[in-house]
């Protein structure tokens, strides 16, 4: 059995008669990059502050290394890195006076101390901007600071609350990177939340995701695709010149097309096998001119727009 | 102590440093403090000639602090007013300011309590506040030293050191006041407010609501007369302006006997002496006691909604 670092049994938070989080159970083992996504207001930060046992549950338990949350929050904040979103740090204090004070605050030694921050300076790629005031800062640095921050306690969990929210695209993908080689060298477990897709799927061995603070669904990415779309493996999307709605009972005869749908100035075929070639020769035999054939493949957005119209 | 706590109230005390807001708090109060010593300078000629004495004023040195000569208010006049500001100044944006800047929740994700953020904001302030006027006291007694060539008694150091610790604990009071309003509303803006208006209330409004409340008619039978004084007084205590001010009164002015009315009886026989130290001290006890009241009192109302606040708002 592996080892489990994260355990949430039927974790319940309730704000007023709304529940924030509702009923959530879910583990995550040791080394593995686990993504927590979902819309904003889903609830992934109030999951993330009752796992740090910021936030008191209302129902249900945390435990993190076996440690409940709730009621040792000290212990387990020794081990638990946490980048929030949106991080702030003291302005008039420079990047390595910041991370001086969090690591005295763990209880490290001045020189220990120096000698750490530099280190993680070094690797978050702040090394030069070490002495500047935290003022002076941009916001990708600030994330990188942030990081580094999360990380000068040598902890065996990071936490990461939408870690590129408001990066640029290229300070986004640095990020990621870095989160990565950071996790793998380290051996460190990685909890991620997001409402961005993309990232998530790159990064993340495992994802769950979560609306309205029910957790939905969960596994890896291809796991979770399959699992959706298991009756429906391809789907094509056809445009032809003219749209005429006699096509679609000409294309539902092509065996194995399942079905037909009109969206918007295409027609989308989903079938059993791969139709492609049918589907062709179908639409130049009854006169009209394919414009453009091809298969729709099923990335994250497809599974979350796929969940998020199963719940509204 | 603890080490995170202590870590803590050492970042506290760097930040008041370094702050401008503090220096400038600081900067008014200093000279202030110097522009009611020139004109106490001015006035203690005059104070000499009319000694309360025939062997000449017993307590001259101390009236450096408490003379005027009516251009400028005198330095504990200045002192009192002034004190509640530096209070409020340093405090009113001690926890919504982290809140804004984002700081305290990854202040408090560390392996820390929730009490020690908020004590060591108290702390810090305080002992700052504190050193701030020893310093300032210290420094108005050289120069009065060095310019009227009177030193003082040993007695009269230890009455001034009592008044600046418990100037000290008065400037805590609205500290604690601060402290509170920065917790309660989330924005700086509006616990500055509110707190400034607290502070007016007491010093502007609060005896002109107590003089209306419990009219003193001097016209009436003695007994009623004394039974409204007492009422009034005991109205007034409640404001930490009025506390403090009878402290300094009875720290500075010896003379004074004693803080309540008296009635003839009380006084036939009495030798018109100066009260020594401990017998001061003695009298301002359960205004010290107040004002310790208070600041704990209101301290222990933030620290419940600070435990209490949900760290997402």
């Amino acid at each position: 059995m592996a080892d489990v670092v994260i355990e949430l049994k039927g974790l319940t938070k309730i704000y007023g008669t709304q529940p924030a989080v509702d009923h959530l159970d879910l583990e995550i083992k040791r080394g593995e990059v686990f993504g927590l996504l979902g819309p904003n207001g889903a609830g992934k930060t109030t999951t993330i502050l009752m796992i740090l046992g910021l936030v008191e549950p209302t129902e249900g338990e945390v435990k993190v290394l076996g440690i409940n949350s709730t009621r040792e929050p000290l212990k387990v904040k020794k081990w638990v890195g946490y980048l929030p979103e949106d991080v702030g740090f003291y302005e008039d204090m420079t990047g390595l006076e910041n991370l001086k004070l969090t690591a005295a605050l763990n209880g490290m030694e001045e020189k220990e101390a120096v000698k750490a921050a530099e280190e993680l300076l070094e690797k978050v790629g702040l090394g030069e901007a070490k002495d500047k005031k935290v003022g002076a800062y941009s916001r990708g640095m600030r994330q990188r600071l942030g990081l580094a921050d999360a990380l000068i306690k040598k902890p065996q969990i990071v936490i990461l609350d939408e870690p590129t929210l408001g990066l640029d695209p290229e300070g986004m993908k640095e990020f990621l990177e870095l989160i990565k080689n950071l996790s793998r060298e380290g051996g460190m477990t990685v909890l991620l939340s997001s409402h961005h897709l993309h990232q998530v799927q790159e990064i993340c061995d495992r994802v769950g995701i979560f609306v309205k603070g029910k957790l939905i669904a969960k596994g890896t990415v291809s796991e979770l695709a399959k699992e959706l779309f298991s009756t429906e493996l391809y789907t094509f999307e056809v445009a032809v010149n003219p749209m005429e709605d006699d096509l679609i009972s000409k294309l539902m005869s092509v065996e194995g097309v399942k079905k037909v749908e009109k969206e918007g100035k295409a027609f989308i075929v989903h079938a059993e096998k791969d139709v492609s070639a049918e589907v062709a020769k179908t639409v130049v035999k009854e006169g009209y001119n394919l414009v453009r054939l091809m298969p729709k493949s099923y990335g994250l957005d497809d599974i979350y727009h796929r969940y998020f119209e199963g719940v509204q | 102590m603890r080490h995170s706590l202590r870590v803590l109230i050492k970042k506290e005390i760097a930040d008041h440093i370094h702050s401008w807001r503090f220096n400038i708090l600081l900067a008014l109060i200093f000279l202030t403090a110097l522009a009611s010593i020139y004109t106490a300078g001015m006035a203690i000629r005059d104070a000499v000639s009319k000694a309360d004495t025939p062997l000449g004023d017993l307590y001259l040195f101390l009236k450096v602090f408490t003379v005027s000569d009516g251009r400028l208010p005198s330095f504990i006049t200045f002192v009192g007013f002034l004190a509640p500001l530096l209070g409020i100044g340093m405090a009113f944006d001690a926890i919504n300011g982290e809140i804004n800047r984002r700081t305290l929740v990854r202040l408090i994700a560390q392996p820390i309590y929730r009490d020690d953020v908020i004590l060591s904001k108290w702390i810090a302030a305080l002992l700052v506040i504190t050193v701030f006027f020893l310093a300032l006291g210290f420094f108005v007694m050289g120069l009065a030293i060095l310019f009227f060539g009177i030193p003082p008694t040993f007695e009269e150091v230890m009455r001034i050191i009592v008044f600046l610790l418990a100037t000290a604990l008065y400037v805590g009071v609205w500290l604690s006041l601060g402290i509170l309003f920065s917790i309660y509303f989330r924005q700086p803006a509006t616990s500055l407010l509110a707190s400034i208006a607290v502070w007016l209330f007491f010093a502007l409004f609060y005896d002109m609501i107590v003089n209306i409340l419990v009219p003193i008619d001097t016209e009436g039978p003695a007994q009623i007369v004394f039974r409204q004084m007492q009422i009034h007084q005991y109205l007034l205590r409640i404001s930490p302006t009025t506390l403090y001010q009878e402290v300094v009164t009875t720290l500075l002015s010896p003379n004074v006997r004693s803080l309540g009315p008296l009635t003839v009886a009380q006084v036939v026989g009495a030798i018109p002496t100066p009260l020594s130290f401990d017998q001061s001290l003695l009298l301002i006890w359960p205004q010290i006691a107040g004002l310790v009241a208070l600041s704990v009192f209101l301290f222990a109302i933030s620290f419940t909604l600070f435990m209490r606040q949900d760290i997402r708002h």
